[in-house]
């Protein structure tokens, strides 16, 4: 079987792609190296749709970043995943940073960004954002800009992507790329996959990708960025909130996310390890620190976990999205902020790309590009959970006790179209850990669904893949060995 | 919907809620319990240590032989209750309809509604996990609260890991750290970040002490190490502000890191019912144990973190009294309240219950329960109103691990009825009696 699209990279990118393509009458296939989609920089993103006003003219990420933004309100009805328009308020504290502000608001209201505008009116703007510094002399308010699950709008690109027809193949990292008459053959532990093109969306590891193939143009480096995510309902934000940037940074936001809770962060460190996403004492400081200065009141106490994600930083600070000079080979790289709001802008110059390449696209007559809604435990009445019940008892099985998530919840999430393998992956899908406990309760009971849906031992059920196992062996295994050994005296 | 209706639908059947349900039924009041779990006895049941029992039996049992008296207890009651079963809702009363409704679920019922009299609150609590204390570092598989880790190895018969860093001295730490040692497991160390341990003395001797399982006090993990599974942690000695102090890292290697670092009383139905919260997490409560919701009270581990089973049956029993008082004496009328007396912590006390104190209440012994905040030698218990001392009592020594009871009449130790707040501080004694032990 050949190919005609092979994706590389199962991140939003590679997932955007993949469900944009998926509606043409071709064979796609998408790899990922990990045991899940939205394993790398996915995973641990700000979540944050930006308006657009933020990147130099120069770069073509500012047209894409405008651009996909509209393209979300479209995406979000079709595929059901959570996306809210609430604003952002970029925060002027001191009398020159209005200057900054209003030098974005002409640009990108001249570029097409809608809505923006400057608001000088400390009471007004305490009016719509009340846990804002009183410090704060003028906001630039972005009213299209919003907040997303990244993970989550990934699982619904890709079961959709799926559902029209479109093969994942998990845990399968690419080793090698040959390239002969007009063929890839790309080489995985598990198998060999023939394809006329690739998309390469390999996120950290693209330039190791385009190596491959015998492009090395560009180069890829790991930045840093540490979070703190606080319980829900502590601090009820109405808008995203950025300080205003700086040259070096753009600062550190303090944004609700669209599961109520709150997040501060990201900080930014170049660092040369592209698995290093430990947070440090330092880090974690930093960012309480640059939080409070838009938000005095952070609620430190709420903290429920703290987490770093690595951005793909390309040398030439711009994305790279292109048609290469070896024929079928399409680089997508170097997608740092704001790769997640230009996803869909991006596969459509990918799009545009194939049919330059001679990939013909044909919209198949099934073509269905919607995905339900998952249903949730919490969006049912009672009068609706109660018929919901009778019709299956697992909905009446709350496993996750913090963010009430039943036993059917987390089944609907392995048996989707490319569903959950880990705890892990059952916890990005429905949620069950993700709350104030961090799976104290429910963890050995999401353990167990696992192995009984999936139909593999209790002790094989990892949390995220290989090597990340949760248990090492029956009571007494260990006993019994040492008195074997003659190391425990009887 | 299937309903039910009875006079006091007791939450959770853990020490607290099975020991309330018996004392409304045995006062001859209808009682249903309401677990989430597969069976009575909440987390007790996978306590298998001994230590239970001395003061509610005076004898020494494990936790699933304690809670069995009380299951049998139930069981001989004939006291009806479901498993499986998780409260969803709370709605309190009205002045013109004073029964209370609760909404539950579960698989083979679905939504179930019960009208109640009184509701008793026991849904005990949980632990803190590794992100309320923010420690630094990647997030491999192999990091566990202590209570996690008890479950597994007690109920379910998994080990974790085979070598372990414990990350607080809590009470369940401590035993997990001997528990983990008698199953061939490796515990290399206890790291505390207080200069002493969080939990009782008797588990850090009989625990750490008989075991040589090193207690290393003063320090914190600064650093989690391993990308997939956990390979170790960085352990670094703190200053009197818990900053780190340069130059003390030390690394410890292990494939597991249990964290003991505090436990929470769980009050997201409290709070949803719209009672109100006080500092300690705990429902804010009068001295009949009611929270700020007219007819529902609350007792044991989701009131306040007790160091002792005994102590939550004990309030447990106490509550059970009050809500089938509060059927008997209050339900449906429109009972005048004359007052309360706030009860505030002061000096070296971190929180105390009950939070009010009603007025008509002065004529009765009144339980007081508090923790200080650090571990002092020598002090007075003060109860303090805004003319000055009321009540003084001396100690010998007070550890934050150590629950004080203090029994009192308020009337006998002639409080004015007139004050509206007193405070309760733990004070270190004034010399001229300092000779007096």
């Amino acid at each position: 079987m050949i190919y005609d699209v092979i994706i590389i990279g199962g991140g939003i990118s590679g997932c955007c792609i993949a469900r944009t393509l998926s509606k043409y009458d071709s064979k796609i296939c998408l790899l990922e190296t990990q045991a899940d989609l939205a394993s790398g920089t996915t995973k641990a993103n700000s979540g944050v749709v930006h308006a657009g006003y933020a990147a130099e003219r120069e770069y073509v990420k500012r047209n894409l970043c405008i651009k996909g933004n509209k393209m979300y309100t479209q995406a979000a009805e079709e595929l059901n995943f959570p996306f809210k328009r609430i604003g952002s308020f970029v925060v002027a504290l001191e009398d020159s940073q209005i200057k900054t502000l209003e030098d974005y608001r002409k640009k990108g209201t001249e570029d097409g960004v809608l809505g923006l505008e400057i608001i000088l009116d400390q009471k007004k703007i305490l009016h719509m954002e009340p846990s804002l510094t009183e410090e704060v002399i003028g906001v630039l308010h972005a009213p299209s800009a919003g907040i997303v699950s990244p993970y989550e709008m990934t699982f619904a690109l890709a079961e959709n992507a799926a559902l029209n027809g479109v093969k994942f193949f998990r845990n399968h990292k690419v080793s090698k790329i040959k390239h002969s008459d007009y063929t890839f053959t790309v080489k995985t532990k598990q198998g060999e996959f023939k394809g006329r093109n690739i998309i390469n969306a390999a996120g950290m590891y693209a330039r190791k990708i385009s190596k491959m193939v015998g492009l090395d143009y560009f180069d890829i480096m790991p930045r840093k960025g540490e979070y703190i995510l606080f319980d829900r309902n502590i601090l009820n934000l109405n808008k995203i909130l950025f300080p205003t940037p700086t040259k070096v940074s753009k600062g550190i936001l303090v944004c609700p996310t669209i599961h109520e809770n709150t997040f501060v962060g990201p900080n930014a460190q170049n660092i040369t390890d592209k698995k290093d996403i430990a947070t440090t004492t330092a880090g974690l400081k930093e960012i309480l620190e640059g939080a409070r200065a838009l938000v005095p009141n952070i609620p430190e106490r709420s903290a429920i976990r703290n987490f770093a994600g690595l951005r793909a930083v390309p040398d030439t600070y711009d994305f790279i999205i292109d048609n290469t000079d070896v024929y079928g080979f399409i680089n997508v790289a170097g997608l740092l902020s704001p790769g997640l709001t230009s996803c869909f802008a991006i596969a459509e110059k990918v799009e545009g790309f194939l049919e330059l390449l001679g990939v013909e696209l044909k919209v198949k007559e099934d073509y269905n590009p919607f995905r339900p809604k998952p249903e949730r435990f919490d969006d049912f009445s009672i009068e609706e959970l109660d018929q919901k019940i009778r019709e299956d008892p697992a909905w009446g099985n709350i496993i996750c006790r913090c963010e009430t998530v039943t036993e059917k919840e987390i089944i609907n999430a392995i048996h989707s179209p490319v569903g959950a393998r880990t705890v892990d992956g059952v916890k990005f899908r429905c949620r069950p850990g993700m709350g104030r406990c961090q799976g104290g309760f429910c963890r050995p009971r999401v353990i167990e669904l696992l192995s009984r849906e999936l139909n593999i031992p209790y002790d094989e059920v990892t949390k995220r893949g290989e090597d990340t196992n949760f248990l090492v062996g029956r009571t007494k295994d260990f006993i019994l060995k040492s008195m074997e050994e003659g190391g425990i005296e009887e | 919907m299937i309903k039910y209706k009875t006079d006091v639908a007791v939450i959770g059947a853990g020490a607290a809620g099975l020991a309330a349900a018996i004392e409304v039924k045995k006062a001859g009041l209808g009682v249903l319990i309401i677990e989430r779990d597969r069976e009575l006895g909440g987390i007790t049941l996978q306590c298998i240590h001994n230590g239970f029992g001395l003061r509610e039996f005076n004898e020494e049992l494990t936790g699933p032989e304690y809670a069995q008296r009380f299951i049998n207890e139930i069981n001989e009651l004939q006291i009806p209750y479901k498993l499986n079963t998780m409260v969803i809702e709370i709605k309190p009363g009205t002045p013109e309809k004073p029964h209370k409704t609760l909404f539950a679920v579960n698989k083979q019922e679905g939504v179930i509604k019960i009208e109640t009299k009184a509701v008793i609150l026991a849904m005990g609590c949980r632990e803190k996990p590794r992100g309320a204390i923010n420690i630094p570092g990647f997030r491999p598989s192999g990091i566990y609260t202590a209570g996690q880790a008890q479950r597994f190895v007690n109920m379910e018969g998994w080990l974790p890991g085979k070598s372990y860093v414990i990350l607080g001295s809590g009470d369940i730490g401590m035993i997990m750290a001997r528990r983990l040692t008698w199953e061939g497991c490796k515990v290399k160390a206890v790291v505390e970040i207080l200069p002493y341990v969080s939990g009782l003395l008797r588990n850090q001797v009989q625990c750490l002490e008989d075991y040589d399982i090193p207690l290393i006090t003063n320090y914190t993990i600064t650093k989690i190490h391993g990308k997939d599974r956990i390979k170790g942690v960085t352990i670094s000695k703190v200053d009197r502000n818990f900053d780190r102090v340069i130059g003390t890292d030390k690394f410890i290697e292990c494939d597991t890191l249990l964290l003991s670092v505090g436990l929470i009383p769980e009050n997201e139905l409290t709070f949803n019912a719209g009672a109100k919260l006080s500092s300690n997490n705990g429902p804010v409560v009068d001295n009949n144990l009611e929270t700020t919701i007219d007819g529902i009270f609350a007792c044991g581990n989701v009131l306040q973190v007790h160091d002792l089973v005994d102590l939550v049956t004990a309030e447990a029993k106490r509550s059970g009294k009050y809500a089938v008082e509060y059927i008997n004496n209050g339900y449906g009328k429109d009972v005048k309240r004359s007052g309360q007396i706030k009860c505030v912590a002061g000096e070296n006390v971190n929180y105390v219950k009950p939070d009010l104190i009603n007025k008509s209440d002065l004529s009765k012994e009144i339980v007081f329960s508090f923790r200080v905040r650090y571990p002092d030698r020598r002090i007075l218990i003060q109860f303090k109103d805004k003319n000055g001392v009321i009540y003084k009592k001396k100690k010998i020594y007070v550890i934050p691990s150590e629950m004080i009871e203090l029994n009192l009449n308020m009337e006998e130790i002639g409080i004015n009825p007139e004050c509206k707040r007193i405070e309760i501080e733990v004070i270190p004694r004034p010399e001229v009696l300092i000779d007096e032990d």
